[in-house]
């Protein structure tokens, strides 16, 4: 059960980290079975911390996973351990089939020079070097020569449309264009994986809806395989592939933003989801169903990833049926408007659609 | 409520130590070794330190040795170099210098202050502190960063290397001078190692500040950059933590500087600190005040330039001199060097001369002056000083205050406070019981307090405060003044300190308030605290000697011309910093600018105001041995005493004593401001 499975550059099982006086304490019991509940709830008796309790999910190549849950539900800390910033207690991870808990620390250093790159909810630039510089301090770091990563870091500024400030310090940049060096530093080595820890949190609303689409374009473009760390549910459901949910260390819940959103696992998941507006949140994929050969409706296939709210103004015109882009090679989808109707329904809550019933 | 206020357990305790204290006083009219600590149980702790500590250095001496030439070659070295260099070129590379770090108006002050010490003719004596300087401040800036990174790194070591710190910056230099010069040798080594361990202590905070207070982002950034450990450090952590580097690196070039002129006491390197003291010893006013000018024209030089470089270190903010610039312009002092070389170019003694003229002058103003500071000493010291050393009952004489202590007064005496203390202590416990302390303080005198009084009183105050450890510290440091016979001397520097602090605060804390209130006389204050801050110790004894002549009241005044600016600039501080809103709350309540004062904004600045009194004293006290110079009775002189007399045990004790009663007094104050109150 520890190997990776097919498709997964990154994966974990039974991911256990904790604070206190003695967490390695409880982790010797090799070849028992960890009852998790019960042992978080031990841990927590004992004056520990269970800040992941374990945690296992897979994360396919290409694919944006997205981390979410409240402050303290340990999802910083989860990806904390992943990046090995931090040593879990208990668990197997690993990283393009290697296991990422046996590397040495010099193996560790190289992976990190080369196929890992992270961004931080508080930027980590280091003050005292120009935006150029700070992204090319990774390539400084492995030694590249000074021409070489100068250029290659003008490229990535030039990705993040700061090419015209390779010359200034952090401290004369705005909030917004920091996180776009820390981005374009991130991404300076050409990582496989890319960790982005709570990047737009101390971002204005404004700036981070445009970091967002900045966000999407960069990967429609790079394809990274992405972990992205947020407590926020509607830039979760914007940006996800698929979400794990979190609460108190654990996950709660891991699928597609859809199936978060229509079929919550418990009530707590439910509570969470309940003010994310479904118009918003469904994309036309999620809604859409293979079409029978040959009744494809005519028109052209919409973008899949667009919310189901784009298409209300042709439903409200009387439209019935949308063709959707299938991927590469799949059949053709098509999209009932009577499935939108259905979504939007449920959106306006059980007391919609009342006043005339009998109460 | 008209019935007495409830009685707290703490002021239980505290009116038990009213009573006991009160009958030890009565008690000790009839048996005088309840007063002062007996003579009987003084231990030979000095001497016996003595046999320990001597053997021991001097077996160390080979090493010593080895280490006095490592550092006495290249001090050699700079010291020719610098007498080399011919004075218009030195005077040339500084103003650039200057240039470079300030801007050009501090150039142009630099070229004009150094061409006054040409003149003056004290050119090659500032040149030899500078070499003094340059070699004591590299030492004390690496051996510090070296320090603070240890303790960064190994937080189990943090709490004894913190102690440490503060132990080297309250143990007087002079106290430890002995066994340095025992270990090194007569020569200027041993000076400079008092300077190191005196200037180490603000590398070692400000290096574990810095690096404490680097964002976890930015570590974790370079972790995930690849950073391998060394890279870590030098290339993400310390860069980060430089400017708070670079504030570490001013303050060890103050204190060196400081302590560098204090340690030309024992003589033998013919820098700016001799002169003045020499000077002062010939009771010449003129060649003393001209050889403190340098000293403070060198601390405000160096202090501007340090700090420029701390603030200026963005490489693309605008600058009076770009760096080809200042290569040019090393390079043409350069030039103008090897020119100008082995001429004499120094003026003759016509500086000298002037100064010498001066004296005439200094000695007429200070005669003609001399009503008004007349005026000021007798009221200092027979209305605080008196009173404090010898109380009521010493000082009330027909010749001080006009009448005799007859029984009727002492009756008198005893029935108005015992009246005062218990109507007030009636409504307010605490407030009785301080009144009480207060006049029977008044009655004997702090010197002539019960010993075992003193012990009661400090051991409680410090267990409450401090909790054991700081209760023990407390306690060890009066017994051993106890024992080593110096419980007079002891009683003496706290007095000495208490009405120094007690005026510093009377006069800052006014001089503060004034300045909160008003803007423009804050601007005037402030460049007056700032050169009083950056002035070496030393320099504050030559205005007092000059109006007042040898004698304890001259320390006292050099005590409070040094200590004054921290209680000005705390409780300027304080009072500004009251959160704004609180002080609309109460001007819409309708207070009057008076009881905005007392009743909102110092009880809100009352933990800046609490840090300034911290400062007050530890100034204070380290300037005490400093002070000694210039005549006092106290431990500062019996520091001062056992340099002289070369004796190390003596000197070690008495300087414990009073680093001990500084550290006290330190966490005493630190202590949050809860746990004292009610």
């Amino acid at each position: 059960m520890t190997e990776t499975p097919a498709g997964a550059l990154l994966s974990c099982r039974n991911l256990w980290k904790v604070f206190g006086p003695r967490p390695g304490w409880y982790f010797d019991t090799a070849g028992y079975r960890i009852d998790p509940e019960a042992l978080a709830e031990r841990l927590r008796r004992e004056g520990h911390i269970p800040a992941v309790a374990d945690a296992s999910f897979d994360v396919q190549a290409g694919e944006i996973f997205v981390i979410m849950g409240l402050s303290g539900s340990g999802k910083s800390t989860l990806v904390r351990c992943l990046s090995r910033l931090l040593d879990v207690e208990h668990g197997s991870m690993s990283f393009e089939g290697v296991d990422l808990r046996a590397v040495s620390g010099r193996e560790l250093t190289e992976i990190r020079r080369r196929k890992m790159g992270m961004v931080f909810q508080s930027f980590g630039l280091l003050p005292h070097l120009t935006a150029l510089e700070n992204v090319a301090f990774p390539l400084k770091l492995r030694g590249m020569a000074r021409a070489a990563r100068e250029a290659r870091a003008q490229e990535m500024l030039e990705l993040v449309e700061l090419g015209g400030r390779a010359g200034a310090l952090p401290s004369e940049l705005s909030g917004g264009q920091q996180q776009r060096i820390g981005i374009a530093r991130s991404l300076a080595p050409d990582p496989d994986l890319w960790f982005l820890d709570e990047p737009f949190s101390a971002l204005d609303p404004l700036i981070r809806r445009q970091m967002q689409d900045e966000f999407l374009r960069l990967q429609r473009q790079l394809k990274k395989t992405i972990v992205f760390i947020t407590h926020d549910i509607m830039e979760a459901c914007r940006l996800a592939d698929r979400i794990a949910l979190m609460r108190g260390g654990r996950i709660i819940q891991i699928g597609t933003p859809a199936e978060i959103l229509l079929s919550p696992a418990d009530s707590y998941v439910a509570e969470f989801t309940a003010d994310v507006a479904l118009s918003r949140a469904i994309r036309l994929g999620d809604l859409a169903v293979t079409a029978v050969p040959g009744e494809a409706p005519a028109g052209p296939a919409l973008n899949p990833r667009a919310p189901i709210e784009t298409l209300l103004p042709e439903i409200a015109a009387g439209q019935k049926r949308f063709a959707v882009e299938a991927a590469p090679g799949q059949p053709a989808l098509v999209l009932e408007a009577e499935a939108v109707l259905a979504v939007l329904r449920r959106d306006a809550g059980p007391d919609a659609g009342c006043e005339s019933g009998p109460r | 409520m008209t019935g007495p206020h409830p009685v707290s357990a703490q002021n239980r305790i505290w009116a038990g130590l009213l009573a006991l204290c009160l009958i030890l006083t009565v008690l000790a009219h009839f048996c005088p070794w309840l007063r002062n600590f007996p003579a009987g149980l003084t231990l030979p702790l000095a001497e016996g330190l003595n046999l320990a500590v001597t053997p021991l250095f001097e077996a160390a001496r080979p090493l010593g040795r080895i280490v006095a030439v490592l550092v006495e070659t290249p001090l050699g070295l700079i010291r020719a170099g610098l007498a080399w260099a011919p004075w218009p070129a030195m005077v040339l590379a500084a103003m650039l210098i200057a240039l470079r770090a300030v801007g050009r108006g501090f150039a142009l002050f630099t070229g004009a202050g150094l061409l006054a010490v040409v003149g003056m003719g004290y050119w090659p004596k500032a040149m030899n502190t500078l070499a003094l300087i340059l070699i004591s401040v590299p030492l004390a800036v690496v051996l510090g960063f070296a320090l603070g990174v240890l303790a960064f790194y190994r937080p189990r070591l943090r709490p004894a290397v913190i102690a440490a710190l503060d132990v080297m910056q309250t143990w007087p230099a002079f106290g430890y001078l002995i066994p340095l010069l025992l270990l090194f040798g007569f020569g200027p080594t041993a000076g400079l190692a008092a300077s190191v361990v005196f200037s180490i202590p603000p590398m070692v905070r400000n290096t574990l500040v810095g690096l404490g207070d680097v964002p976890p982002a930015v570590v974790e950034s370079a972790l995930m950059a690849g950073a391998r450990p060394g890279q870590l450090f030098w290339q993400a952590r310390v860069p980060t933590a430089l400017p708070q580097l670079l504030v570490g690196v001013n303050q060890t070039t103050m204190a060196s500087l400081s302590m560098v002129i204090i340690i030309a006491i024992i003589g033998g390197f013919n820098d700016i600190g001799w002169e003045v003291l020499s000077a002062m010893r010939a009771a010449e006013m003129g060649r003393s005040l001209g050889a403190g000018l340098v000293i403070v024209l060198l601390a405000i030089l160096l202090d501007r330039i340090t700090r420029g470089l701390a603030e200026r270190r963005d490489p693309r903010l605008p600058r009076s001199l770009s760096g080809r610039g200042l290569a040019f312009g090393f390079g043409a002092a350069l030039l103008l060097a090897l020119a100008l070389s082995g001429q004499d170019l120094l003026p003759g003694d016509a500086g000298q001369r002037a100064l010498r003229r001066l004296d005439g002058w200094l000695l007429e103003f200070v005669t003609w002056s001399a009503p008004f500071f007349a005026v000021l000493r007798n009221v200092i010291t027979w209305g605080v000083m008196l009173p404090l050393r010898l109380g009521f009952s010493g000082s009330a004489s027909p010749m001080v205050w006009g009448f005799a202590l007859t029984p009727g007064v002492t009756l008198a005496y005893a029935g108005a406070s015992a009246a005062l203390a218990l109507g007030l202590g009636w409504r307010r416990p605490g407030a009785g019981i301080a009144l009480g302390f207060a006049s029977l303080l008044f009655w004997t005198g702090l010197p002539n307090f019960p010993w075992i009084g003193v012990f009661a009183v400090i051991a409680t105050a410090t267990w409450r405060a401090g909790g054991a450890g700081l209760c023990l510290l407390a306690l060890s440091g009066l017994g051993i003044a106890g024992v080593s016979g110096l419980w007079g001397a002891m009683m003496q520097s706290i007095c000495l300190c208490a009405v120094a602090v007690l005026i510093c605060f009377a006069a800052g804390g006014a001089l503060g308030v004034a300045a909160a209130q008003s803007d423009r006389f804050s601007a005037v204050l402030r460049p007056v605290s700032d050169t009083l801050q950056t002035m070496p110790q030393f320099v504050f004894l030559i205005p007092a000697l000059m109006l007042f002549r040898v004698g304890e009241f001259t320390a006292l005044i050099a005590i409070v011309l040094y200590a004054i600016v921290p209680p000005i600039r705390y409780v300027e501080h304080g009072l500004r910093n009251v959160r704004a809103d609180l002080v609309e709350a109460g001007r819409q309540m309708g207070t009057t600018p008076w009881q905005l004062l007392w009743q909102v904004k110092l009880p809100l600045a009352r933990s800046s105001v609490r840090l300034g009194l911290n400062q007050t004293i530890m100034a204070a006290l380290s300037m005490l041995v400093i002070a000694a110079l210039v005549g006092t009775r106290e431990l500062g002189q019996q520091v001062y005493v056992a340099l002289s007399k070369a004796d190390a045990g003596a000197g070690l004790v008495a300087g414990w004593i009073i680093a001990c009663i500084a550290l006290v007094a330190d966490r005493m104050l630190r202590a949050p401001a809860g746990v004292q109150s009610e």
